[in-house]
């Protein structure tokens, strides 16, 4: 049977007719179709791994980071333990700090959904994993003053120390100036050296506990810290670099992310406080209307006013007006 | 002795509503109409079969554990044969997806293809995305950091953690790829129940009343 077609003839309906093909068929084996596809596929997929391989540069270790760039661990324990720290300020879910959560207009997401992973970053990440130390006399004397003293005075030490780390060269503890810290510098000092030993993961992951999977507070102790940071840009996966779609090394990563990641390089994205709420509020519009193409007034019609379909179909036309 | 369920029973019924909706070769027919003669109509097939190997090669990986690949030669390998495959899945999947959008294939009752369709396409980030995550290497470390700023900024970081490794490797060899099969399965249900869309402008000899679907 031949068809028969009317050139530019725009009045059909929008949707296309639900009555039965009555034109010609054609014979198409989609059995041996799949079957083709997958050896094709497989095959095909066993070359790129053997030949491009798969990127893993190793995990950063907080022994790594305390032996490379030891002012920076202390610096960023000593706002750990003030409650200055990008952690301890974080608001939820993670603590209740006023005004730290995004907004998406007057709405608080963030505040809505709660403290769900309570830290106390001074306890979690400093004082907890100090607890547990044994053997260093010196520590156990700090930390009998630590405990002992007011929450007030406990706070004072540890903002006159952290501030004085800011303030010396380099950050570096060894050159700080003389100030009433209490027992905070042997504090830090003994939490250095519990890193560089390679335990601190443990008693940040661990809390206590013999099984854990919740890598959450070791990891936001080392994304507080620059070290995490300067690793992740040297790959070229810094938020300004389109880092959530990149992997490693030259491999391709998560291309399929680059609209989400390209309105954190634009404004007013790239400028507001709000950004991720903002960019995940545009991405959740996106992603409904992709769904909802075939319900879209004009969006659903682009296809046939751009005739991509003369290509696609070109042998039908091409037959149908012959 | 053959038992036959009566129409009225549980199973009669469903019994009934397949065999409506999937009468004679519906689920594997051996002819298409002419029309279905492109090479964009391919990338569906090698979708699925690139689906496929993810999931073996994920399934290979998961035999062994999570942190296998990285102290052995051959594990390195399989996860290099889940990353290949995975990014061909995808490409596959966007190619497959602009050829059935300039097909304007949600036409004739087939808008239900599209949703589902464009849901394993939203799903399969997620997956992916949750297997970056448990990749326990340097970019696991920076992708969960930096993503809990927006889940948590929507509120979903605190249900959903990127920083609980156990709570991600469950998303991503559980639970996401439970809802990705089941997605695939109806979606390809539907292209079949429904017929691949024709072309615009169909003249009138091909538009006729009886025969098989399109």
């Amino acid at each position: 049977m031949t068809a028969t077609l009317v050139p530019g003839r725009r009045t059909h309906p929008p949707v296309a007719p639900t009555v039965p093909w009555a034109g010609r068929y054609r014979e198409y084996d989609l059995v041996k179709e799949f079957v083709v596809a997958l050896v094709g596929v497989a095959l095909l997929t066993a070359a790129l791994a053997g030949i491009f391989s798969s990127p893993d540069v190793p995990q950063a270790t907080l022994a790594q980071w305390s032996t490379a760039a030891p002012a920076d661990f202390v610096l960023t324990a000593a706002a750990e333990l003030d409650g200055t720290s990008g952690s301890a300020t974080y608001g939820a879910p993670y603590n209740r700090t006023p005004d730290a959560a995004q907004k998406l207009g007057p709405v608080s997401l963030q505040h809505l959904a709660g403290v769900t992973t309570p830290i106390s970053t001074a306890t979690d990440f400093v004082v907890g994993p100090l607890d547990g130390t044994v053997g260093d006399p010196a520590l156990k004397t700090a930390l009998g003053q630590w405990h002992a003293a007011p929450a007030a005075q406990r706070q004072a030490w540890a903002t006159a120390y952290d501030e004085a780390l800011q303030a010396a060269p380099d950050n570096a503890a060894a050159q700080v100036a003389a100030g009433d810290y209490g027992p905070v510098p042997v504090m830090l000092n003994s939490l250095l050296g519990l890193a560089r030993g390679g335990a601190l993961e443990g008693a940040l992951l661990l809390q206590g506990r013999f099984y854990r999977s919740d890598y959450t507070k070791p990891l936001l102790f080392l994304a507080d810290g620059t070290y995490l940071e300067e690793r992740a840009r040297a790959e070229h996966l810094g938020g300004d670099q389109w880092g959530m779609m990149n992997e490693t090394g030259s491999y391709p990563g998560q291309a399929w992310l680059w609209l989400y990641t390209f309105w954190y390089q634009v404004k007013p994205f790239s400028t507001s406080d709000n950004a991720d709420v903002l960019v995940w509020a545009v991405m959740a519009v996106l992603s409904l209307g992709l769904i909802c193409v075939p319900f879209l007034p004009g969006v659903r019609s682009l296809p046939r006013w751009i005739p991509v379909h003369r290509l696609i179909w070109r042998d039908y036309y091409r037959r149908s007006t012959g | 002795m053959t038992v036959t369920a009566a129409p009225h029973t549980w199973t009669g019924r469903l019994r009934g509503r397949v065999q409506q909706e999937f009468p004679g070769d519906t689920l594997l027919p051996d002819r298409q109409p002419i029309y279905v003669a492109s090479w964009i109509y391919v990338f569906g097939v090698l979708t699925l079969a690139a689906l496929l190997v993810v999931l073996a090669s994920g399934a290979v990986l998961a035999v062994a554990g999570p942190q296998w690949w990285h102290g052995s030669g051959l594990g390195h390998y399989v996860n290099s044969l889940h990353l290949w495959s995975v990014e061909l899945f995808m490409a596959f999947m966007v190619i497959h997806l602009w050829g059935k959008f300039w097909m304007a294939a949600w036409r004739g009752k087939r808008a239900m293809t599209w949703v589902t369709g464009a849901l394993c396409f939203l799903g399969s980030i997620g997956t992916a995305f949750t297997g970056y995550l448990v990749q326990s290497n340097l970019d696991a470390q920076w992708i969960s950091t930096q993503a809990k700023d927006g889940l948590n900024s929507a509120g979903i970081g605190a249900y959903f953690n990127v920083m609980d490794f156990g709570q991600m490797l469950m998303w991503h060899i559980v639970l996401l790829p439970s809802v990705i099969g089941a997605l695939v399965v109806v979606h390809v249900l539907q292209v079949r129940r429904r017929g691949v869309v024709p072309p615009f402008d169909v003249g009138a000899a091909d538009r006729g009343q009886a025969g098989a679907r399109p």
